[in-house]
């Protein structure tokens, strides 16, 4: 078995062993769409025309939940070590991290995007589109985000700190979201906005593992 | 295989303290090195710098026998600990199997090492309900399930019984006769012949 998969799988299995996957993210993620009613009024007037965009954010600020024990914890016990010690270079073993946060997190809350956004009022011809960017946005926000989680390693109050850093690295992801899911509603299809998001990801894919790799070096040494 | 470390001209900065510079040492297959100092003095730093953790200030460490310090590194090397990198939700037998085969020994050494390391009664814990020394024993199981030449133990007696501790010395024995090579950190002497190195004499 390839290095590669064998630790995918150590750490899909640590996700799933301290407290439970995805489910704590996915329950922030229902609280806060029964807040915004609660809020905001449960007129459906009101709620259908921002439910989308609300279904959007709400997921980038899930997705922010977990970072910051993406990499403290490793830091803390020696597991970095004992990563770097091993067979795959460091970006790569970041990258598998990421990978493995995405689907043990990111990859469950984008299926409940979809739903959040048609019980605030959104059009339902619009899941499938809102569930391709939630998807696509769910990875790109475990990658750079594991650059926050990466460089925010050794400091105190390292969850704040992570927030801080990752979310004004969220906006270009949110804003290419944004743009597909708005001329959906319009009804000028939302591909231009897909695919600018499909590629803004695939760079943070590409690059977000030099980053990650060179802030876990730092903060190890 | 390596066959040889060498440390030339090694300066060690630790924020603002410099703890030691113009360390010289070689190691040959065989042999152990026995790292000794107060506390504080550099003997874990020395040693993560040679496993590529820490970048010194000056000097280089040279892997003979590897075809270059990355391969030494990520191949050749086992850099253990009292931080051991063992997951305390996961169960003994899991990270047992995960160290083994993430380390390039694969499961084929796996019984062996649950023998020789008695680990067979702690298998099913997690690893947070195990005590001290208990954990030591399943940290050091990566030594007999993935095969690599350079020892670099920090402080491995220290959590240790006296029968572990006699079992510790047979299983860096039998690694110095089949070649290998093993530097450790310590403050008791080890219970088999070492060569010396005094850090910040």
């Amino acid at each position: 078995m390839s290095a590669a998969i064998i630790l995918l799988r150590r750490e899909l299995g640590l996700a799933w062993g301290r407290g439970g996957g995805p489910l704590p993210a996915l329950a922030f993620y229902a609280a806060i769409t029964l807040l915004l009613p609660l809020a905001a009024g449960s007129d459906t007037d009101r709620l259908a025309p921002v439910s989308v965009g609300l279904a959007w954010m709400v997921l980038a600020l899930a997705c922010l939940l977990s970072l910051d024990r993406l990499f403290e914890r490793d830091f803390e016990d020696g597991g970095l070590d004992l990563l770097m010690t091993g067979p795959l270079p460091l970006e790569l073993v970041c990258a598998i991290k990421c990978l493995a946060q995405w689907l043990a997190g990111g990859a469950p809350l984008a299926l409940a995007a979809p739903v959040a956004a048609v019980l605030l009022g959104a059009d339902i011809a619009l899941t499938p589109l809102i569930l391709a960017c939630a998807v696509i946005g769910a990875l790109a926000f475990a990658f750079v985000g594991g650059i926050g989680a990466a460089l925010a390693l050794g400091a105190r109050r390292g969850g704040l700190l992570v927030a801080a850093i990752v979310l004004p690295l969220f906006c270009p992801p949110v804003i290419f979201g944004g743009v597909a899911l708005y001329a959906a509603e319009l009804g000028s299809g939302g591909s231009a906005g897909l695919l600018l998001l499909g590629g803004w990801t695939l760079a943070a894919v590409a690059l977000s593992p030099l980053a990650m790799a060179a802030a876990c070096r730092n903060a190890v040494a | 295989m390596i066959h040889a470390v060498q440390g030339r001209g090694l300066a060690i900065r630790r924020g603002e303290r410099r703890l030691f510079s113009g360390l010289d040492f070689r190691l040959e297959a065989g042999s152990v090195l026995a790292l000794t100092g107060a506390n504080g003095s550099g003997k874990t730093s020395l040693l993560r710098a040679i496993a590529g953790l820490i970048r010194p200030e000056a000097g280089e460490v040279r892997f003979e026998g590897a075809p270059d310090a990355e391969t030494a590194r990520s191949e050749e090397l086992h850099l253990l600990g009292h931080a051991d990198g063992l997951k305390g939700a996961r169960t003994a037998l899991e990270e047992l199997s995960f160290q083994a085969s993430w380390l390039g020994g694969g499961v084929s050494r796996l019984p062996e090492a649950i023998d020789r390391l008695a680990l067979e009664p702690l298998l099913f814990l997690e690893v947070r309900r195990l005590s001290a020394g208990q954990r030591r024993r399943l940290a050091l199981a990566r030594l007999i399930t993935a095969p690599r030449s350079l020892w670099l133990l920090d402080e491995p007696m220290a959590p240790l019984d006296t029968v572990r501790r006699a079992l510790l010395a047979s299983l860096m024995q039998d690694h110095l006769a089949a070649g290998g090579l093993i530097m450790a950190a310590v403050h008791d002497p080890l219970p088999i012949p070492a060569l010396g190195l005094e850090i910040g004499a």
